[in-house]
């Protein structure tokens, strides 16, 4: 048996280095500029034409799954950042709901308001850094400055909100770390009057650009029923003609109140994906416009001593509420027995947390569904006939983070 | 040849020589901060007045790295590779006019380093050097990347040299010579009373497949395929570091502006003034001997073919930082199957007017 393998292997690393084959191994990855973080893929070549392909993942893995059973629930929030690092905001929600679930509470209004914002900030971040990655592994460099202009403006806002720019760790369980700043509707008004500008120059160096077009148009493209078969959601399979987003077919928080549209393609191939996501950078851009009008006052936090984080007033002027903020923080917040499976709209599709309880402070299991893992799977499909430089666009428009592909 | 003779030589040699050289810096300066101006950011200026010292800091940086070349490399050929791409531009500047004549003393001095009757073709035949550095350098490092690379640069400098040629026989027969000095002085001329005579006016079809070819011929943006820095990580290149690498940079600049030099003797009328600027010159005709008055003209002639040549390198700049990359077979088709029929039938055209009305 092991004889066999060691023959065929001999036989085939022979035919490889046979000058007249045309079939050359290519290994991209995990260090290689275009597989964003540690991605690797073997490819079997044959000039240009990558004809066979196979994916490696787990250079990033960090078993933040594991470490989550050894920390509170407090304590585990600050490794949802380090998921999808792009849109830390909408991990460090997208957790905080499910364990919120399973406390059965629900945050008040203004906290609502708050998170959609972060969650459609995160958005905008997201999507402006796939596409300028995208067209930067293209060769189009100027589109990349363009767009991440934008992010820096919008993360000067989110540190604005939580003193953090990447990794924000702003949810907290029932509330949030910090309230909205004062001066946070004219920061928000001057930067949704300068992003759609910006929107619209990259639309006009990219959407027409013939080069552009030629090397996204009919590239990668995914079926409705593929994308329904690999399981993809999110722009990538909006833009294959799904029309599912979780934001309206499972509305949480305050979107029902909120009017945008979910952005669908028709062809699914990269440039569809490029469309979607512009519209639905506009769309959030939309979105944060409604909740700066509608954003109501009051309180922030859930009304419930045994979760609410106090004041820190009062902490440093009451002896037993700083014995209070000691138990929260040392010893963590008592979660009874059950089960709890949320998921949001994250940029890139369905990011769920399922967390399972035995009672105490510390959960028994954490799952994180990852978006950025499915997606993963349906590059090796669409790589295989492709041409290396194909290859580079279609994993580009899919957004794969490894952060959140490896956990 | 007398001594005044190579004296000259000498001295032409060393201004080209030190416009090329001393220009590549210059060069990477501008298309930084060219780029840097073009995306909303500052660009490199802490070294020196605006920071016009950053390329020289970055060649003691290259120079004074450890030259090191891989172990499966075929030392022979990968140090080949640099060399021969560094020259092959340099040596193709000689045959460019960069001004009509001074006259000092008695003597004439043409300004231009080899006086060729059919220099075009020396410079083309320099030019098509420039892919074997590629192959060399791809071949050599014996690396995939590179390999692939060197395959991609290749093939399509190949192809586009065919486009290329085509565009330029057509313009050959419009000047009916292979002397660029030749050209140029029929360019000096204007045409319909209001227009230079510029082959761009008198063939705008070859002018701009010539532009396409020339910016595959040096590996810009969008053909800079060979390097494809997402795709193959530095293409032919990849295995290049501390000075080999700075050639190869070097080079590519070089080959711009021997492209540019070329593009502009040919479609932009050379050294010939700037038109407009005529005037200023006539100005002193009357305070100068005529001898004078002749190195006057060929001193504005070289600062017009230097500005000249500027623009052309921003042009080169403001399209790298502009367009996306083609794909490898795109590009292919684009050469074969759109710019070589068009440059064939516009060359029979040429062909068929010419024969009708004449030159």
């Amino acid at each position: 048996m092991i004889k066999d393998i060691r023959t065929t292997l001999l036989d085939e690393r022979k035919s490889l280095s046979d000058f007249y084959n045309p079939q050359v191994l290519i290994n991209m990855g995990p260090s290689h500029p275009a597989m964003h973080g540690t991605l690797r893929v073997m490819c079997r070549v044959n000039g240009e034409v990558v004809e066979d392909a196979t994916c490696e993942i787990g250079y990033l893995h960090r078993a933040i799954e594991k470490l989550a059973e050894h920390k509170t629930y407090h304590q585990w929030i600050v490794y949802t950042d380090r998921l999808n690092y792009c849109s830390a905001l909408t991990n460090n929600i997208g957790y905080v709901m499910t364990v919120e679930d399973l406390l059965g509470i629900e945050v008040t209004e203004r906290c609502q308001w708050i998170r959609v914002i972060c969650m459609e900030l995160a958005r905008i971040i997201d999507h402006l850094i796939c596409i300028a990655i995208n067209a930067l592994d293209m060769g189009a460099l100027t589109c990349f400055w363009y767009l991440y202009h934008w992010r820096e403006e919008a993360y000067s806002i989110i540190e604005a909100m939580c003193g953090m720019r990447l990794t924000t760790s702003y949810a907290r369980i029932g509330g949030m770390s910090y309230d909205l700043p004062d001066n946070f509707d004219s920061m928000m008004t001057k930067f949704l009057k300068g992003l759609p500008k910006s929107i619209d120059d990259v639309e006009k160096l990219l959407s027409a650009n013939r080069i552009w077009v030629d090397r996204t148009k009919d590239v990668g493209t995914l079926t409705k029923q593929e994308v329904m078969d690999f399981g993809l959601t999110g722009p990538v399979a909006r833009a294959s003609g799904v029309d599912f987003d979780l934001r309206r077919d499972r509305p949480y928080y305050t979107y029902p109140e909120l009017d945008f549209e979910v952005v669908c393609g028709v062809n699914g191939d990269v440039y569809d994906r490029y469309l979607v996501r512009m519209e639905e950078i506009r769309q959030s851009a939309h979105i944060l416009a409604q909740c700066v009008k509608k954003l109501p006052k009051g309180p922030l936090w859930v009304d419930d001593r045994l979760i609410k984080i106090p004041a820190k007033q009062d902490v440093y002027n009451n002896m037993e509420t700083l014995i209070h903020h000691f138990k929260i923080f040392m010893d963590g917040i008592h979660v009874g027995p059950g089960e709890a499976y949320n998921a949001v709209e994250s940029p890139n599709g369905e990011l769920a947390f399922y967390i399972v309880s035995r009672g105490g402070t510390k959960p028994w299991r954490t799952r994180i569904k990852p978006p950025s893992l499915l997606l993963f799977q349906s590059f090796e499909y669409s790589m295989k006939g492709a041409k290396i430089p194909d290859a580079v666009s279609i994993l580009g428009s899919l957004n794969i983070i490894a952060g959140e592909l490896d956990r | 040849m007398t001594l005044f003779d190579w004296s000259a030589l000498a001295l032409k040699i060393l201004f080209v020589l030190g416009i090329s050289f001393g220009m590549v810096p210059q060069l990477v300066w501008f298309e930084r901060r060219g780029a840097a101006w073009m995306q909303a950011r500052v660009g490199p200026n802490r070294v020196g007045i605006f920071g016009l010292m950053q390329p020289l800091a970055d060649v003691i940086k290259l120079l004074s790295k450890e030259s090191f070349i891989p172990a499966a490399a075929s030392r022979f050929y990968y140090q080949l590779a640099p060399a021969i791409s560094a020259i092959a531009p340099v040596a193709a500047m000689a045959a460019i006019p960069f001004g009509s004549f001074l006259i000092i003393g008695e003597h004439k001095v043409p300004l231009q380093i080899a006086q060729l009757d059919m220099g075009i073709l020396a410079v083309l035949a320099f030019a098509g050097l420039e892919v074997y550095p590629i192959m060399l350098a791809g071949w050599a490092s014996n690396n995939k990347y590179s390999m692939l690379g060197a395959l991609r640069g290749s093939s399509q400098m190949v192809s586009y040299e065919i486009a290329l040629g085509l565009a330029l026989v057509s313009m050959l027969l419009i000047y009916g010579t292979l002397d660029l000095n030749t050209m140029v002085s029929y360019q000096d001329q204007s045409l319909l009373g209001f227009l230079p005579r510029w082959g761009v006016f008198l063939n705008p079809l070859a002018c701009l497949i010539f532009l396409i070819a020339i910016f595959a011929e040096t590996n810009r943006l969008p053909f800079d395929l060979p390097e494809g820095e997402s795709e193959l990580v530095a293409g032919y290149h990849l295995e290049y570091g501390a000075g080999k690498f700075a050639l190869f940079f070097f080079a590519e600049y070089v080959a711009m502006m021997m492209a540019s030099a070329l593009y502009i003797t040919i479609f932009f009328g050379g050294y010939a003034l700037i038109p407009g600027t005529g005037w200023i010159l006539n100005l002193f005709s009357t305070m100068l001997s005529p001898d004078m008055f002749q190195n006057l003209l060929a001193l504005a002639q070289v600062a017009s073919f230097i500005f000249k040549v500027g623009c052309m390198m921003f042009f080169f700049v403001w399209v790298r930082w502009t367009l996306p990359r083609f794909r490898y077979d795109q590009l292919m088709h684009l050469g074969w199957k759109l710019l070589f029929p068009i440059a064939l039938v516009n060359l029979m055209a040429v062909a068929l007017i010419i024969a009708w009305i004449g030159v």
